[in-house]
């Protein structure tokens, strides 16, 4: 263990700790762009500058691991000047036609410059303007709002390793593309969608998320319906309505989901939802009562028991339903109706 | 699965049978080719050429239905070449005597001739994987759909147990369950002889343990599986099937006699968010709450029971499944004390062993592994470390390799193989009311090799009939190389053009899965 003295108060932390993560053990709160949990820090925003006691240059806090007895401030004059010349030279590369933008309410620039009273760039505007791309059924890319912080160039290749993004060009002509310019939906993209998830600004953003703002919304973290697993993810809700989906950090997918997980919710408001008990009446299933449907159940399940025993009863539970909604079906079957008749489609 | 998935990263080598794994499981397809960027060594041996293969050491296109051949001839050239873990083989197996006496069988040139691979191809696969130190298998229901399912998967724990790679980090035997909740379902005690946490129905104690619990006598005839119900409705010893959140209309195998079973029955309740292919056969019908609109508990193919929570209302009159079920307990004469999903996992963890630790507070906070027997057990990633559930010693269960029960003949000169696809998702009943999924892919289709379709006049992009011995479909050609000449896929969640309509409903005799992975089939063009 080390001890380190962060804005004056002392902490331990283990060794290999970097000052990012050691600040956030105490609540401290640095402001992040190119840095993501699951990557390998590359501390090529600078905008997590720290200053350590004793160094001539501020630090990058998500790269620079602790040593014992470090003295680290993470907020002064020189740090906020710093920060704030970088958010200028980012918005000199950026399109800020804020009101247009999906990503209005949830843009990491744009809380950051609001934080460092970033009004407008000192710098020349370099903008590059190059055709969006709105082919993916599930996204759309506008190159003009990219700030090239690389989450989603790294997200795609070193966690999803799908190598559909690239860095291409260099110095102020890079951009972020597909291998021979490709369109997503002519690539090898598998829409995960999980560069959008991490995208901070408006390049990267879904369809739907042109229809809610951030502040909008409530979470509601959760196990994906799918496969088995298991990703964890926080549904997003306005209006009563499920509107977008996002990854969390689960056991399982560690911030990663696929095309179902991330795309794949809107059975969940559609219209051909039942909404009340069907019976079958002259051939025809006919809207009823709960009452009357759970009777017609119950009487037809005592008659036949009545006939022919237990054992002419057969139940099948659901893959798909909780373990508490199989539990009480398997007990029904053995418990209220009396038959081992019970089954599941694990085999299929 | 044995161990957990975070643990693959770490792997030094993978090997992946029967499963595509980046478009059933893609998290952990992605994370696969994480380990494999960083250096782990892949090996897939799967009948099409499948994503991963593209980044696999060695790829093994095995011929549909050979797996037990293929497992069989690795561990011949592990055993030939000194590669197995002598240590662990004496101190924690019995059996090899047994083992060998089939395996010796299984040379690398007769093992090539049976699954159509190079010989050399399955030497390299052994050598990498019985020398690395951390090597998980990965299979998923390309071993486990063959009239032969157990064998293939005795067969994978064979060739983990001789390497000594069961109870250790970064190894194992691991099964990708295909459902969100298939593991829970299971565990839960949906299963003809078991009660939850796989306590025996023909175990007398056990019995009288839940008639305890529950207060009321309880059966001890063994049940029937699925495959056996439809038979049974058809021969009029079933006479009502109740149906919770299944489509067997669609997921089941030879559906012309599925759909024939399911009208004839008597009464049929089916229980669902929408009104499915089998809804729509039922007599009574009764709407539930779909995952967002209610609260509970599921268990993921790493055993880690994790909760689902309520983030939306039901629509209009629907209830959640266990509300429904109690209720008609209740009309049956039987009363649960249930008035939450919580007091229900309560009940379960005072049943189950392996569920003791579980309740919906501890789960807000941590979602350990089973087994977890009580609050303060941290859970169990990986099985077996030490010593087995049956005792000391892992037994191993050889068995020679029986081709699929329907193989090509000259009228049926194709084996057609079936499995989903990354943009759906089992039988659509979730997935295809999403316009933007079906827009990606939205209509049935079969692969078929280039030479063969040159031989039968078929265009990519053209119909085709696919026909079996039990129906035929029209569907959509993709002329591809990923498949090798002689076989066929299809995806079998399209109602129109059903690959189910085709395949055969013969099963495997002791695990009771159908044979969704082989069967004979010709094709025409239109
Ligand atoms: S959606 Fe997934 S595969 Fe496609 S570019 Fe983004 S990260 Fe890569
Ligand atoms: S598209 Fe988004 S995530 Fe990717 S580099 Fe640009 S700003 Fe960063
Ligand atoms: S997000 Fe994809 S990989 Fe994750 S559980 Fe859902 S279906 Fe499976």
């Amino acid at each position: 263990m080390y001890k380190v003295v962060i804005d004056g108060q002392p902490s331990e932390v283990t060794n290999g700790t970097t000052i990012l993560a050691a600040c956030e053990q105490l609540g401290i709160e640095i402001p992040t762009l190119c840095y993501l949990k699951h990557l390998t820090p590359e501390g090529s925003c600078r905008i997590c500058v720290v200053e350590v006691k004793g160094a001539r240059h501020l630090q990058i806090a998500c790269a620079t691991p602790c040593t014992d007895g470090m003295e680290i401030t993470t907020m002064n004059e020189r740090i906020y000047a710093f920060r704030h010349m970088i958010i200028e030279l980012l918005l000199a590369n950026h399109h800020a036609d804020c009101f247009n933008c999906s990503a209005n309410g949830s843009c990491k620039l744009y809380q950051y410059a609001m934080d460092y009273d970033v009004e407008q760039t000192r710098f020349e505007e370099v903008t590059k303007f190059r055709p969006k791309d709105e082919s993916s059924e599930f996204f759309n890319y506008d190159p003009s709002k990219c700030i090239l912080c690389r989450r989603c160039v790294r997200t795609c290749n070193q966690l999803q390793s799908n190598h559909t993004l690239s860095l291409k060009n260099r110095g102020v002509a890079t951009w972020v593309g597909l291998p021979f310019d490709k369109l997503f939906k002519d690539s090898n993209c598998v829409s995960c969608g999980n560069c959008v998830s991490v995208c901070p600004t408006g390049a990267l953003t879904t369809k739907a998320s042109k229809k809610y703002r951030s502040w909008e919304v409530t979470k509601t973290r959760t196990t994906c319906p799918y496969c088995g697993v298991g990703c964890q993810m926080d549904l997003l809700v306005k209006n009563g309505k499920i509107v977008g989906v996002e990854p969390a950090d689960g056991p399982a997918n560690s911030n990663l989901l696929c095309v179902k997980g991330k795309f794949a919710y809107r059975f969940i408001n559609h219209p051909d939802r039942l909404k009340t008990p069907l019976v079958r009446k002259n051939g025809v299933l006919t809207s009823t009562s709960w009452d009357e449907a759970l009777d017609y159940v119950a009487e037809g399940i005592k008659r036949i028991k009545a006939e022919s025993g237990p054992d002419a009863i057969a139940g099948f539970a659901s893959a798909r339903a909780t373990n508490e909604d199989n539990y009480v079906f398997m007990k029904m079957m053995r418990a209220a109706i009396g038959t081992n008749n019970v089954d599941h489609c694990a085999r299929l | 699965m044995t161990n957990s998935i975070a643990e693959v990263v770490d792997a030094d080598a993978i090997l992946v049978i029967g499963s595509n794994t980046t478009e059933t499981h893609p998290v952990i397809g992605a994370k696969i080719r994480q380990a494999v960027n960083r250096g782990a060594k892949l090996i897939v041996a799967e009948p099409r050429e499948i994503p991963l293969a593209q980044q696999a050491e060695i790829f093994l296109p095995l011929k549909p239905g050979t797996n037990v051949a293929f497992l069989n001839g690795l561990m011949n050239v592990i055993i030939n070449e000194d590669l197995m873990d002598e240590e662990y083989v004496k101190n924690r197996t019995e059996g090899f005597e047994e083992l060998w006496d089939i395996v010796k069988e299984y040379t690398p040139e007769k093992v090539g001739e049976i699954c159509c691979i190079d010989p050399e191809d399955l030497k390299a696969a052994a050598r990498i994987y019985a020398k690395a130190e951390r090597a998980p298998i990965f299979y998923a229901m390309g071993v486990t759909q063959h009239s032969t399912g157990t064998a293939g998967v005795m067969s994978v724990a064979n060739l983990a147990l001789l390497c000594g790679k069961v109870g250790k980090y970064g190894c194992g035997v691991n099964p990708l369950r295909g459902q969100n909740n298939v593991q829970g379902a299971c565990d839960m005690g949906c299963l003809p002889g078991d009660y939850t946490g796989y306590q025996k129905v023909a175990n007398p104690e056990a019995r009288a343990k839940f008639e305890k619990a529950w207060g009321v006598g309880l059966s001890s005839r063994p049940g029937l599986t699925i495959t056996e119900v439809m038979d049974a409705i058809e021969s009029g010893e079933v006479r009502c099937l109740y149906i919770m959140g299944e489509n067997p209309m669609v997921s089941d195998p030879n559906l012309n006699h599925v759909e024939h079973a399911l009208r004839s029955c008597e009464l049929l309740i089916v229980q669902d968010i929408f009104l499915t292919e089998t809804a729509e056969l039922a007599d009574v019908v009764l709407p539930a709450t779909c995952y967002a609109e209610k609260e509970g508990t599921v268990t993921n193919t790493e055993r880690r029971v994790q909760m689902i929570r309520r983030a939306v209302p039901g629509p209009g009159d629907s209830r959640d499944d266990w509300m429904i079920l109690s209720e008609i307990m209740h009309r049956l004469g039987y009363d649960n004390e249930f008035s939450s999903p919580q007091e229900v996992l309560e009940e379960i963890a005072r049943v189950t062993p392996s569920y003791g630790g579980f309740s919906f507070e501890r789960l807000e906070k941590v979602q350990p592994q089973w087994p977890c027997p009580t609050p303060d057990h941290p859970g169990t990633p990986i099985l077996h470390v030490g010593k087995f559930s049956r005792g000391e010693r892992a037994i191993f269960k050889p068995s020679p390799c029986i081709l699929g029960a329907e193989l090509p003949d000259e009228e049926y000169p194709l084996i057609l193989t079936t499995g989903r696809i990354l943009y759906h998702y089992h039988t659509r009943t979730m997935t295809g009311k999403n316009e933007d999924l079906n827009r990606v892919v939205g209509r049935s289709f079969v692969e078929i090799n280039p030479t063969d379709a040159a031989k039968l006049g078929i265009e990519d992009g053209g119909r085709v009939r696919v026909t079996s011995r039990r129906g035929e479909v029209e569907v959509d050609a993709r002329v591809t190389n990923r498949v090798s000449e002689g076989v066929i896929f299809m995806p079998f969640h399209f109602v129109d053009g059903a690959a189910n309509r085709l395949t055969n409903n013969v099963v495997d005799p002791i695990a009771k899965i159908p044979e969704y992975k082989v069967c004979a089939a010709k094709l025409r063009a239109m």
